[in-house]
């Protein structure tokens, strides 16, 4: 019934992309589509992770500029980088990434829990690890890629 | 064959009470908003019962039934008529019109099924 | 959904149409104005509340439409006369109409008392005409222990095997029958059709049953005889033979003879002429039945012309329109960019292409266009009400309710023109012995309008009231600090004071215009919505507010500018004027507030940049342009910025449908080379210039 390569349940398809040296994936459900870089209109009063918006056909949506969100350094977007464009509920952003570098087919058996660090930023968006072909790839969860309740925090 | 009852009345709320008491009884549905509608819907389709409010714009209820007995065809087609009016005067109306029955609402749905198989050929 | 829930949720939709339908078919009455259909209409209104009530068994609606649609009922046959006083109470009947139904449907509870009060005043008015009581009475048992049997059996019935003395078996289940032969139609035997049936029974029945028991016997082969039965003894007035299946709740059913139809007029289709019909109960309703049925058929062509579509897929059209309107600007841009010479076929291509996509845009923004009706249709029940909290007389004009607009400032306008009509009866209005006294008749008048003047949509409430207290309005701003005490101020700018925030020229709270809510909310909300509002007034003769508003909220016009390198967006009804400020008029108030010098007053000065932080060093106001601009709440400051780039009509976007609202940020736009532009808060930019708080929350979350 199921392709032979996978055994198990809750086969998912994962889109694997990469910031720096680092490897990230989602699951490929979530992501609408990927765009190259476009400048970003400045937001005031925004995290600085957040790049600004963009025009995505009529729509206005805010890119996050992932390596910033994962406290990794800034780098300066070029025509290279790509924008991945996801929904998260009735939302959509999009994640400044360095590249796409993957498509992948894994189920459950294949993730592997988080080693316990102490890096909350690391506890709230790497959900488990994937080894492939030799390299680790990083499981993130989108749930908090964007600011929440932070206004009403500060 | 399952009986062809057709509804007129100008409120939708009745409309689709009344599409969905006969259908849970077995009947097939056709639906107009007044009178005019009604004649339309019967150029077309040859309903076994015709169940008419009274009150509805552009056509009323008498209008609508005469209209259905100046054609010869349709004499012999019930038409009951479901109203809220219990006027003496308006039910003589009703019945120089040329309809079957007088049925006064509150709508009960089995007892307008009922009707509508004591009177569908 | 649960099909009962759906339908009953269909109900109450055609509830609010026909409460509306109702009040303003009584307000045509009270004008005068009204035809017998506006009388059936109003009828048919209640008629079918009260029809659909029964449904859901909402007992107390029933009961309370019942008795309103016996009035009208009266109304419409002549027989109750529609006095002022009458009308008046009917009016009120469709308020508490409508209270009764928006009860049922939220299950809440109504003024019993005021309900109750009502069914005894249209009782009282009903028996000046008809003695008929309130409520039907339930039908009295039949009183004729006898019937007689007409029964002539077709040629069908034989031919389809059933059997007359079969028939006459089961009438005499129910009593001892008489039954006679009528052969006169019996023809010779020469010429008898041994198929055919020529025979009529005459039978009397004893029996204390009804109508429908009989005609129960002859079920099967109704449409194969003739069949009539009257009662033997004459009916009692109102009472008609046949009442027989009926339930707990009222329901009914009665069973008529079959109708009758003359042989000569069965052959041919007769013509339609008013001989060959029974003379009609009301003759009134059917007088000319084809030239009605022409009209008739005339209005049924006009009704059909217009469709239901779901609201979203008109919205999605809108939002691709404006992807349209935008990429066709960005393809102006790049053919421009491109060098192509204006007069080229490409150019003149293009340009029909702008005058195209424009012209789109528009009938795209029309379908979503409403008349004002619906809201101003909410407004006489208000002017009743509010007369009679105040002991005022009022009477309400309305003109332009066909006049269209977007339909996100329908949505918005209510509050505003309540709050303007409550207003204009509760101060401007003088009470009836004042009005008197002044010469004027006791009843007051109030004109609502609305029109379109200048791409935008301007309603206005007027009165013929006594007009603003200048002497006390001046008075009491000077009290509460508004104004400074020798301030010289023109009539005109004395009247507006009353939108300031704190102003109340009540002497006494009043229950209508109290409630915290003053003028300078009202103006709050109207400029939240890129509106404006004034008032003007005559001393004697009444006050004007005219509030003006944008005709939709999807575009917004503004005034393209940049600051520190950001293209942002200025909403043009907030922008006073454009200056060049000198540097000999600005003054430092501390390090971080400039003031600026302006016609005998001070006015702050806020650099945009700087106040969203997009930079931290101040320009230099000799190095600037200037607008001048005013916030809702009438706070002005002075937005300083690099370049003003031009105005322009922009689709406006929302932030928080894919992020979240940012303060001193309204939304946001695409601009023609396919940016995004952020459109400026004006009322929260300027009010950073009265706190810092702000400040240092911005600079939180900048810190992130």
């Amino acid at each position: 019934m199921s392709k032979p390569t996978n055994s198990g349940a809750n086969t998912r398809e994962l889109i694997a992309f990469r910031v720096g040296r680092q490897e990230f994936c989602i699951n490929v459900m979530a992501v609408r589509e990927i765009r190259g870089w476009t400048a970003a209109t400045a937001l005031p009063r925004s995290p600085r992770y957040v790049r600004g918006v963009i025009n995505l056909r009529g729509a206005v949506v805010p890119i996050v500029e992932f390596a910033v969100r994962l406290g990794l350094p800034s780098n300066e977007p070029s025509a290279r980088n790509v924008i991945i464009v996801v929904q998260i509920g009735h939302q959509q952003i999009g994640l400044l990434v360095d590249a796409v570098s993957d498509i992948l087919t894994a189920n459950d058996a294949n993730i592997q829990p988080t080693p316990d660090v102490s890096s909350d930023l690391v506890k709230t968006f790497v959900k488990g690890l994937l080894p492939v072909d030799g390299r680790m790839i990083s499981l993130i969860s989108l749930d908090h890629v964007l600011p929440q309740g932070e206004q009403e925090a500060a | 064959m399952s009986t062809i009852v057709l509804t007129v009345d100008d409120s939708r709320a009745m409309r689709d009470m009344l599409r969905h008491s006969l259908l849970a009884a077995g009947f097939r549905v056709l639906q107009a908003e007044d009178g005019l509608h009604g004649l339309e819907v019967l150029e077309t389709e040859r309903p076994d019962v015709i169940v008419t409010d009274i009150n509805m714009p552009r056509m009323d209820g008498f209008g609508f039934i005469e209209a259905v007995r100046r054609d010869e065809t349709r004499r012999s087609m019930p038409v009951l008529v479901l109203t809220t009016e219990v006027d003496a005067e308006k039910k003589n109306r009703a019945r120089a019109a040329g309809a079957t029955g007088w049925i006064v609402k509150p709508f009960d749905p089995i007892k307008l099924v009922e009707a509508i198989r004591r009177v569908a050929a | 959904m649960d099909p009962m829930a759906a339908i009953r949720e269909t109900f109450f939709q055609e509830c609010e149409e026909q409460l509306a339908a109702l009040e303003a078919g009584l307000i045509l009455m009270e004008s005068g104005a009204a035809e017998a259909e506006t009388v059936n209409a109003v009828f048919r209104a209640v008629h079918s509340i009260k029809g659909g009530a029964g449904i859901f068994a909402l007992d107390a609606l029933v009961r309370f439409a019942h008795v309103f649609e016996t009035a009208l009922d009266q109304v419409r046959s002549g027989t109750l006369a529609t006095t002022q006083a009458v009308l008046n109470l009917l009016l009120r009947a469709a308020d508490a109409l409508a209270d009764l139904v928006r009860a049922a449907r939220e299950n809440g509870t109504v003024d019993e008392a005021r309900t109750a009060a009502l069914v005894v005043e249209f009782t009282q008015i009903s028996t000046h005409g008809h003695e008929q009581p309130p409520t039907p009475a339930p039908a009295p048992p039949a009183a004729s222990p006898a019937w007689h049997i007409s029964f002539t059996p077709a040629a069908s019935l034989y031919a389809k095997a059933n059997e007359t003395a079969l028939l006459l078996r089961e009438l005499r289940r129910l009593g001892p029958i008489e039954a006679t032969l009528d052969s006169s139609r019996l023809p010779e035997l020469s010429e008898l059709d041994p198929e055919g049936a020529y025979l009529t029974w005459n039978i009397t029945l004893a029996a204390d049953c009804t109508e429908l028991a009989i005609r129960n016997v002859f079920e099967f082969v109704e449409d194969d005889c003739q069949l009539t039965i009257t009662s033997a003894t004459p009916p009692e007035p109102g009472l008609k033979p046949g009442d027989v299946i009926t339930g707990d709740n009222g329901f009914s059913f009665e069973f008529f003879p079959p109708p009758v139809f003359d042989e000569e007029e069965a052959v041919p289709p007769p013509p339609v002429e008013p001989e060959h019909h029974e003379p009609p109960a009301t003759p009134l309703a059917r007088q000319n039945p084809v030239e009605t049925m022409a009209a008739k058929a005339e209005s049924a062509a006009a009704v059909s012309a217009t469709i239901r579509v779901d609201l979203d897929r008109v919205d999605r059209m809108i939002d691709l329109v404006g992807e349209l309107v935008i990429n066709e600007a960005m393809l102006s841009q790049r053919v421009l960019e491109a060098g192509i010479a204006r007069a080229s076929g490409v150019a003149m291509a293009l340009e029909e292409l702008e005058h195209l996509t424009r012209e789109i845009q528009d009938s795209v923004m029309a379908i979503r266009a409403q008349p004002v009706r619906s809201v101003f249709q909410r407004m006489p029940r208000l002017v009743r009400e509010v007369a009679a909290q105040t002991g005022k007389q009022a009477r309400l004009v309305t003109e332009g309710e066909g006049t269209e607009v977007d339909k996100t400032v329908i949505e918005r306008i209510a509050d505003p023109l309540t709050h303007m009509i409550r207003n204009a009866i509760d101060h401007g209005l003088e009470s009836p012995e004042k009005r008197i006294a002044a010469g004027k008749p006791a009843e007051g008048l109030v004109r609502l309008t609305a029109l379109h003047r200048s791409g935008r949509i301007v309603l206005e409430v007027s009165d013929d009231g006594a007009g603003i207290n200048r002497a006390r309005v001046k008075e009491k701003a000077i009290a509460n600090g508004l104004i400074a005490p020798d301030a010289a101020l023109t009539d005109d700018e004395i009247d507006n004071l009353i939108f300031l925030p704190g102003f109340s020229t009540a002497s006494t709270v009043s229950d209508i215009s109290g409630r915290g809510v003053g003028m300078d909310v009202v103006r709050q909300s109207v400029v939240a919505l890129g509106g404006r509002i004034s008032i003007s007034s005559r001393p004697g003769q009444g006050s004007t507010f005219t509030l003006s508003l944008p005709l939709t909220l999807a575009v917004l016009d503004g005034m393209v500018i940049s600051a520190r390198g950001h293209t942002l967006i200025i909403p043009l009804g907030a922008i006073v004027e454009t200056l060049k400020p000198k540097a000999a008029d600005v003054f430092p108030l501390d390090g971080e507030i400039n003031l600026i010098h302006l016609r005998g007053g001070y006015v702050p000065m806020v650099d945009i940049a700087a106040s969203l932080g997009y930079c931290d060093e101040l320009i230099e106001p000799n190095q600037s342009v200037a607008l001048l601009v005013e916030g809702e709440s009438g706070m002005r400051a002075v937005l300083l910025a690099d370049a003003i780039h031009g105005q322009r009509q922009v689709v406006i976007k929302s932030l928080e449908a894919n992020y979240r609202a940012i303060p001193g940020i309204a939304a946001s736009t695409v601009m023609g080379d396919g940016s995004v532009a952020l459109i400026l808060d004006v009322d929260a930019v300027v009010k950073t210039t009265r706190s810092e708080l702000n400040r240092s929350e911005s600079s939180l979350l900048e810190a992130r």
